[in-house]
């Protein structure tokens, strides 16, 4: 299966000479349709770059970008934007609701500024809350949500329409273990449907909800983890010395 | 944990005195593991039978005698480094002392067999996970001895980080070749203070 998702040799530098930091280093991955993948790093390693990178956020130095199929350096803005709107969810630690927006009208907001009509993108929001079982949450404002609710409508608003990339940065870093639990089950059922997933954390235990774990330092892959093994293997005998 | 692996270990930098790799092996443990003499002599007396060690033969005139690994004693200190110690529960202790002791073997990638471990671990992390995602979430004595498992392996996926990211850095972390370093006395004051 073609890779949804696929960053080529990229590297991204900040400032130069004596100030130069280079933030990645020749960096390759692929995430394919149905895959979550997790990148895991400390604080500084370079993890969130390439979130943004993989999200057509931010220009690489060198290196390019493949959604889709397509060479982001190629496209032009307002394409790049459209690609944006309609294919790429992202999922941010804070949250990032509107305030003086409901929950459904946050998430059908995406669909809304793609040109789709209200009423339409309004059913589309509230059949994804609905699922999500946010169904008796839809008309509330992100005030009257918990940290719990809140990430479940932001993952609705980056999964809702024909979304096939869904971006994830400490997804679960203001949440309490149970609630951080159920976010990443989320990320993982909309995997499941198709959608290529990458979440960025520092935590092992969230990591592990993913198929596959690339280990970040220092803006380079160090190290990654073959594909989930699946649970029958904790069952099998194990050799002993 | 294993003192004939670690004296396998401490040989394979060179020929040694028993006292001698007593004091290593506790400096070099950062004075955890006490370990007496007769525990030395004992072990040693075993893997030079078992032909993992020999005499040094100018050495033997001498009050102590010397010892140097054999090639049997590599094969079975290289064999011993590498699979995880117990592969049905974390076992952060005998993980620490393979990486202590993994840092005197000569040609061993150390970093490598922190991330080696590492992946392993979390191999073993998303099984655990992977049970979660499967269970029924009214099944609560699944999903906390699952929980159970997961937080032990986060404390040991935690600390290989940690440690790969110290080794990284390039710190010269082999034991201190004088049997008591300023260090060790440094502590020892500190904690006759408190």
């Amino acid at each position: 299966m073609t890779a949804m998702l696929e960053l080529r040799q990229v590297s991204r530098s900040y400032g130069e000479g004596p100030t130069l930091v280079q933030a990645l280093i020749d960096v390759d991955l692929a995430v394919r349709a149905g895959e979550l993948v997790a990148v895991m790093g400390a604080s500084g390693s370079g993890k969130s770059t390439l979130l943004t990178i993989a999200g057509t956020l931010e220009d690489p130095t060198s290196g390019s970008v493949v959604v889709a199929g397509t060479d982001v350096s190629a496209m032009s803005r307002n394409d790049r934007a459209r690609l944006r709107r309609r294919s790429i969810g992202y999922v941010f630690q804070a949250f990032n609701l509107l305030a003086g927006l409901t929950a459904a009208e946050n998430v059908a907001l995406p669909l809304e500024l793609d040109g789709t009509r209200s009423g339409v993108a309004q059913r589309a929001a509230r059949a994804v809350l609905g699922e999500l079982g946010l169904g008796d949450r839809a008309e509330h404002y992100p005030d009257e949500l918990s940290g719990g609710e809140s990430q479940r409508v932001a993952i609705a608003r980056a999964i809702v329409g024909e979304r096939r990339l869904v971006l994830a940065d400490e997804p679960t870093g203001a949440l309490d273990s149970v609630n951080g639990e159920s976010v990443m089950r989320m990320l993982r059922a909309a995997c499941k449907e198709g959608v290529a997933g990458v979440v960025v954390t520092h935590e092992a235990q969230l990591a592990s909800w993913a198929d596959r774990i690339v280990f970040v330092r220092d803006g380079r892959i160090v190290d990654h983890t073959p594909p989930r093994p699946g649970a029958e293997s904790l069952l099998a005998p194990s050799p002993r010395p | 944990m294993s003192v004939r692996h670690a004296l396998l270990a401490l040989l394979s930098e060179g020929p040694k005195y028993g006292l001698q790799l007593r004091q290593e092996f506790e400096t070099g443990t950062g004075e955890v593991w006490p370990l007496n003499v007769g525990q030395v002599y004992m072990t040693l007396q075993r893997i030079e039978r078992d032909g993992l060690v020999e005499c040094v033969a100018e050495a033997e005139e001498g009050p102590q005698k010397s010892y140097r690994l054999t090639e049997a004693g590599r094969n079975e200190l290289m064999s011993w480094l590498g699979p995880p110690p117990d592969t049905g529960v974390p076992p952060r202790d005998e993980l620490v002392i393979k990486v202590l002791v993994a840092l005197r073997v000569p040609g061993v990638d150390v970093v490598e067999l922190v991330q080696a471990h590492r992946r392993r671990l979390v191999g073993m992390m998303q099984s655990f996970t992977a049970i979660k995602a499967a269970a029924d979430e009214r099944d609560v004595g699944l999903l906390l001895v699952a929980d159970a498992e997961i937080y032990r392996l986060d404390a040991v996926i935690r600390w290989l980080n940690s440690a790969e990211a110290r080794l990284e850095r390039g710190v010269d972390l082999r034991f201190p070749s004088t049997p008591l370093s300023a260090a060790a006395h440094r502590r020892r004051r500190l904690g006759a203070q408190r």
